[in-house]
């Protein structure tokens, strides 16, 4: 073949076709090995709910848990923890919980909880997911109610895990979904179905 | 000596003709070895290169032996590493140097960059060689990172923690990036087998293949020097540089010299200091991971400790991680960012000199800043070097263009 008989139509053609039929197939082999990298069947099974039995747990007490991994606490309120959070509002950045991706709707309230006597939060900063230590000693000097704070950035939240003014967590602590199975006996991880 | 003179230009016979006839085997130890002109006036600063070199080796041999005895297993990571401290023998030996060894390339790496700023060698005709660097250096930052959660310390749990945490803050997608990072809902062993898979295979893979194009390129154009001036621009009768002198045996026997200074060093820290106080290896991390509990005081290993400082400056989440990510980002785009008609420090002028050693004073004191806690004046003071930092790139366009530079030689100067 010489360089006339050449028909460069066709031959950019084949080229495009043959590059794109190429990427296309690229792309789909990327698939398994990109859907490898997500949670696997394992993984979503040992994510399954815990239960938290509360019956011992004493008022002003908090356990931690693990729930996927996850640190979470349960901390039961008492009265005078329950009336500070009102007066928090204003150096609040998000007081009335209206992000809602942080918490289920029923935890869309001031103490953030199903039973305002106990709350029920992820244990992980919202900035960059450190555990948060709980300081409920009460300082009016420094404006402190009591709470949590995070030791890797120095992020302050009130006894219902909301966040502070002027830290570097943008959110509140989340809240799981969560139920009350019985009394003293909490559900993590799970909040329909029968009680 | 005329047998010698005889010899040249005659055919080669035997097994290297052989060889030669199948593989460019001494064609390719000439162009990059024994006829590879750099210039005669390298100083103390340009042995940092070949030193990446032995580091890079040192890590990939331990590295291999190490590999032999730990398991990527959340159950049992952190026991096998006590267990080659303890019961392997000269296992100590092996992990300090490793250990060691992490440390020991950033501080070669980050002199070696500050080299090339010295002496401009980021500049045309090199820009490419300085991407590519800057791309090994993205590459050594991952591979350190996921070494460090194989111990599967404290340290390692909470510093991957936060490190990941930070993918996070981007908008949309953030959150279901976080996940297909660990592959799980937090750091788990799931999460611990794959940043084995990308410490031991991938990374090294992509390190290696980096440090071949940057020494490509590097050939391709040649050497800078503490001139900053072409030594091809000045060549003898058969094309060899006026200023240069070949890689081997005239570098090579330099190098050697520097390279056994240098193992001194470095065997002196394996041996006497291989936890450099807790700077190389994090008091901490001596205790297994545990979820539940985060360590008071949080540091990344000091050689991430001034973007981390920059990261903890900022209270915002999304503008933390945006201006971590420019912080290590930034000097990639130095060769468009000088405007300078000179290379080196030797003729540049008194604002670029200053700039200089701002950016060197912020620097470091980032780095210091990065391990204090996160309160009150550090935070004000990350915030005030911060801000230095990021002038000293922004603002290069304006001051290296108004900068009064001094007349470059036509060929290179001797303790200049």
């Amino acid at each position: 073949m010489t360089e006339d008989d050449l028909d460069r139509n066709r031959r950019h053609f084949l080229t495009i076709a043959t590059v794109v039929t190429g990427l296309a197939g690229a792309g789909a082999a990327a698939i398994p090995f990109l859907s490898s990298l997500k949670p696997s069947a394992r993984a979503q099974a040992m994510g399954a709910p815990v239960e938290v039995p509360i019956g011992s747990l004493q008022v002003g007490e908090m356990v931690r848990v693990l729930w996927r991994g996850k640190l979470v606490f349960v901390l039961r309120r008492d009265e005078a923890m329950l009336a500070t959070l009102p007066g928090m509002t204003d150096n609040l950045r998000d007081p009335n919980s209206e992000v809602v991706e942080q918490q289920p709707e029923y935890a869309m309230n001031e103490s953030r909880s199903v039973k305002p006597e106990y709350l029920v939060v992820e244990g992980s900063c919202t900035h960059l997911g450190c555990a948060p230590i709980e300081d409920f000693e009460v300082r009016p000097a420094e404006g402190w109610g009591g709470g949590f704070f995070c030791p890797c950035h120095g992020s302050k939240f009130d006894l219902a895990g909301r966040v502070f003014k002027g830290v570097p967590a943008p959110t509140n602590l989340r809240v799981p979904p969560y139920r009350f199975v019985r009394d003293d006996l909490i559900l993590i991880g799970l909040d329909t179905g029968a009680a | 000596m005329a047998r010698i003179e005889a010899e040249v230009g005659t055919p080669k016979g035997g097994f290297m003709k052989w060889i030669d006839d199948r593989f460019p085997f001494t064609s390719t130890m000439k162009y990059h070895v024994t006829e590879y002109y750099a210039s005669k006036n390298f100083n103390f600063w340009y042995v940092f290169g070949v030193l990446a070199f032995v580091v890079l080796f040192i890590q990939l041999f331990t590295g291999i032996f190490l590999t032999m005895n730990y398991k990527p297993d959340a159950a049992q990571a952190f026991a096998s590493v006590e267990y080659i401290m303890r019961d392997v023998e000269w296992g100590w030996l092996i992990r300090y140097m490793h250990s060691t060894g992490a440390s020991f390339f950033f501080i070669v790496v980050y002199l070696h960059m500050f080299r090339a700023m010295l002496y401009g060698s980021y500049k045309k005709p090199r820009e490419l060689i300085w991407i590519i660097g800057m791309l090994i250096f993205l590459v050594l930052m991952a591979e350190a990172f996921a070494g460090y959660l194989l111990p599967w310390g404290q340290m390692s749990y909470w510093g991957a923690q936060v490190i990941i945490s930070l993918f996070g803050a981007i908008p949309v997608v953030g959150d279901a990036l976080v996940e297909i990072i660990r592959g799980d809902y937090s750091i788990s062993d799931i999460t611990l087998n794959r940043f084995f898979a990308l410490h031991v295979i991938a990374l090294p893979l992509a390190l290696i293949g980096l440090v071949f194009v940057h020494i490509v390129a590097l050939h391709e154009v040649g050497s800078n020097n503490p001139d900053g001036i072409e030594i091809k621009e000045n060549k003898d009768a058969k094309g060899v540089p006026l200023d240069g002198i070949a890689f081997h045996p005239y570098h090579t026997s330099k190098d050697l010299v520097a390279i056994i200074i240098f193992l001194m060093i470095f065997s002196a820290v394996v041996f006497f200091a291989p936890e450099m106080g807790g700077y190389f290896l994090e008091h901490a991390n001596f205790e297994p991971a545990n979820l539940t509990a985060t360590p008071e005081h949080i540091a990344p290993v000091w050689y991430f400790t001034p973007f981390y400082a920059i990261l903890r400056a900022v209270p915002d989440k999304l503008w933390g991680f945006i201006l971590f990510g420019l912080s290590v980002l930034l000097p990639m785009f130095l060769p468009w960012l000088d405007k300078s008609r000179v290379k080196s420090i030797r003729y540049r002028g008194p604002i670029y000199k200053s700039a200089l050693t701002i950016f060197v004073i912020s620097f470091l004191t980032l780095g210091w800043l990065g391990v204090q806690p996160a309160e009150g004046i550090y935070v004000r003071m990350a915030q005030f070097f911060g801000v230095l930092y990021f002038a000293f790139f922004l603002l290069m366009p304006y001051y290296t263009s108004i900068d009064k530079t001094k007349p470059v030689p036509e060929r290179v100067v001797y303790n200049g």
